[in-house]
């Protein structure tokens, strides 16, 4: 799950670390008063939506009145801002952050993120504050200084020595700079986040540390435990189909091609996808079931597969351990009855009484139901379906 | 042979009276697994499925002398269960549970590491080895016995490949689902270094996906240290990025952890990678002659 960066700062203010404040508004109506509120007399207005990349796509404005407040609030609210992460379709704006000014004298950058490699958080910064991190990490590597964390001593203030030299700090900023980035790792150890991004981290012209920009992700597994983070969602900002995937415990993801797919099995589901595509197709979407496939489950997959109208033909690839193929060919046969899925339905079933549900489906004899013996027939004949062969 | 487990592991179960304890552990039993108790807190006393249960795993490994553990539990209590059996003595770890938070794997796993204890998982299907002990919720019937060893961060993937050696005339020693989290007990370079140890084992079929970088890993220590052939297959080749598939730990972050990357180092360093998830049967029967 991920939050607004309105939403990261409230968190950020709630660990004494200097954010640049503001005020969310949904309403335009409430822009002047907003501005008025905070005082000042230049005011940055921003975008809030779940990706990076808002200034370069036109989603953060600065006003040095005003009326300009009022103009850029009703320029971005309701825009479609398109940047490098939100996918060419982009994502209306419904919220924006109006903040008071503040006189930068240096940009960093300051993130922390879970490294798989060394299994713990890494904190890293840069000198080069403002630019996409992802491009300075190509280009310049040495410029991004990090240190990891073990979780068993938590943020020391030698990690924050070996940041501070790598910023080249002076010795007033260095400690400014060691309870701002102590008090981020809390934020992010007690939240159980997944990734927090400040970018850009500014020095004031007074030589303090101050919070320009947060970014927060965090581990869907551990929300159970934040019921203060789960009211912090925005449905808004998901894709509605995974949503409503996610509530009967599916995973659904949804791609450009025009085979849908629904498999038991994460690694099963990508790997079907993987051979559509070695077959000359394109696979619709990726869809796990889970790893034991009910009636039900194939049912609503079945349902969430064709709300893509690309979808010409559907791929069910399931590997029927414990629970028998049998049950499952009597399950998707409930499901299309109930569905009435009318594009043609290529169906593998593999694994315990194979055989048997081959001799149900055939019983059957549904016109658009199709038999495959194992997953390269099951992929071609799919594709050669989709393909209205 | 096989490896980590056999006819003599004396397994317990955590969460056995729960319904996937229950349900899993009757299923293991049938297949002959030495099932020697279970544990949930508060029933202590009490007999399941014929076992007796214990209210901790210190009190199992007095009475029934576990030395292996399947965990069912919740995964808000899953870690707690891990360092609990890890505390005890337990020496194999298996925890199926899928949704544990990473917070939590952070530090269990650092706690086994430190004990010298082997975990498996989470988030995974188990071990079996083939017509010995099945400590998983896989299909046991699937895994017929013969000299393939099995690696993978998959479930219903897992029966597919071992489906597909058993179709090729083959069998497997043992297979080993090693879960699909951003962090889990044991990793690739750990299996291979037991399979290539164990005489029977000839062959060893790896199954990795997108995420991370284990599959990276264990290229380079396949190219100083396995003689034996491994056929590989990465699932996750028309992922996008940015977009977890499934898995927690099953994402490309920025353009790390793509299958190809992995399948360019797996080939580079002397492994059989094949594209196609319906070649991996036939490949390791081509290997293997």
């Amino acid at each position: 799950m991920n939050i607004h960066e309105y939403q990261a700062k409230q968190i950020f203010a709630s660990y004494n670390i200097p954010i640049q404040d503001g005020i969310m508004i949904e309403d335009v109506k409430d822009a002047r008063n907003a501005a008025e509120k905070i005082g000042g007399n230049f005011w940055v207005i921003k975008a809030q939506i779940h990706a990076g990349g808002r200034g370069k796509g036109g989603g953060v404005k600065f006003a040095k009145t005003l009326s300009e407040v009022e103009k850029y609030a009703s320029d971005i609210l309701g825009m479609t801002l398109i940047t490098h992460q939100t996918g060419p379709a982009g994502r209306l704006v419904k919220k924006i952050f109006i903040a008071g000014g503040v006189d930068i004298k240096k940009e960093y950058y300051l993130g922390i993120v879970l490294d798989r490699t060394s299994e713990m958080p890494v904190m890293m910064a840069s000198t080069e504050g403002g630019m996409e991190i992802e491009k300075v990490a190509a280009k310049t590597p040495e410029k991004i200084i990090k240190v990891g964390i073990d979780p068993l001593i938590g943020f020391r203030a030698f990690h924050a020595r070996k940041l501070s030299s790598g910023l080249s700090l002076s010795k007033e900023q260095m400690k400014h700079f060691s309870i701002f980035a102590k008090a981020l790792y809390d934020v992010y150890s007690n939240n159980d986040a997944s990734l927090i991004e400040i970018n850009p981290l500014v020095l004031t012209v007074e030589d303090t540390f101050l919070a320009l920009d947060a970014k927060m992700g965090f581990d869907d597994n551990a929300l159970y435990r934040h019921a203060d983070l789960r009211e912090m969602r925005d449905l808004d900002e998901e894709e509605p189909t995974e949503l409503e995937a996610g509530k009967y415990g599916l995973s659904y993801v949804k791609l450009d091609g025009n085979v849908g797919c629904m498999v038991n099995g994460a690694g099963l589901a990508m790997s079907t996808m993987d051979i559509i595509k070695l077959n000359g197709g394109d696979p619709a979407n990726f869809l796990d079931v889970g790893g034991v496939a009910s009636a039900e489950t194939v049912a609503k997959g079945f349902e969430i597969i064709l709300q893509d109208k690309n979808v010409k033909a559907i791929f069910v690839n399931i590997f029927g351990g414990i629970v028998r193929c049998d049950r499952i060919a009597n399950g998707i046969l409930e499901a299309t009855k109930k569905i009435n899925v009318k594009v043609p339905l290529i169906v593998r079933l593999n694994g315990t009484n194979a055989s048997e549900a081959a001799e149900i489906l055939k019983a059957a004899n549904i016109e658009n139901i199709i038999t495959a013996k194992d997953l390269a027939d099951g992929a071609q004949k799919a594709v050669n379906a989709a393909r209205g062969m | 042979m096989s490896i980590l487990v056999n006819k003599d592991s004396k397994v317990l179960v955590q969460g056995f009276t729960g319904k996937e304890g229950t349900f899993h552990a009757q299923q293991c039993i049938e297949y002959g697994t030495n099932i020697v108790g279970g544990v949930t807190p508060g029933k202590g006393g009490q007999i399941h499925l014929g076992k007796s249960v214990f209210n901790s795993v210190q009190d199992a490994i007095e009475v029934v002398k576990a030395d292996v553990s399947i965990i069912f539990v919740p995964p808000a209590f899953s870690a707690d269960a891990i360092l609990e059996a890890a505390e005890a003595g337990i020496k194999v770890i298996v925890c199926i549970t899928e949704g544990i938070p990473v917070s939590d794997m952070m530090i269990a796993k650092k706690y086994v590491q430190k004990k010298g204890t082997t975990l498996i998982g989470p988030n995974c299907p188990g071990i079996i080895s083939a017509g010995e002990a099945k400590i998983g919720i896989m299909p046991g019937v699937v895994f017929k016995k013969g000299n393939v060893g099995v690696i993978s961060k998959s479930g219903t993937l897992t029966y597919e490949a071992a489906n597909q050696v058993v179709e090729a005339g083959l069998g497997i020693t043992t297979a080993i689902g090693i879960g699909g989290d951003p962090i889990i007990g044991t990793t690739y370079i750990d299996l291979l270094k037991l399979f290539e140890n164990d005489p029977e084992t000839k062959a060893i079929v790896m199954i990795g996906e997108i995420g991370g970088d284990l599959e990276i890993q264990a290229a380079k220590y396949i190219n100083k240290n396995i003689t034996k052939p491994v056929v590989a297959f990465i699932a996750g080749q028309t992922a996008p990025k940015g977009k977890r598939m499934g898995h927690a730990g099953a994402i490309i972050a920025g353009s790390k952890g793509t299958a190809k990357e992995k399948m360019d180092a797996l080939e580079a360093a002397g492994v059989h990678v094949v594209a196609s998830p319906a070649d991996i049967g036939k490949k390791v029967k081509e290997v293997l002659g």
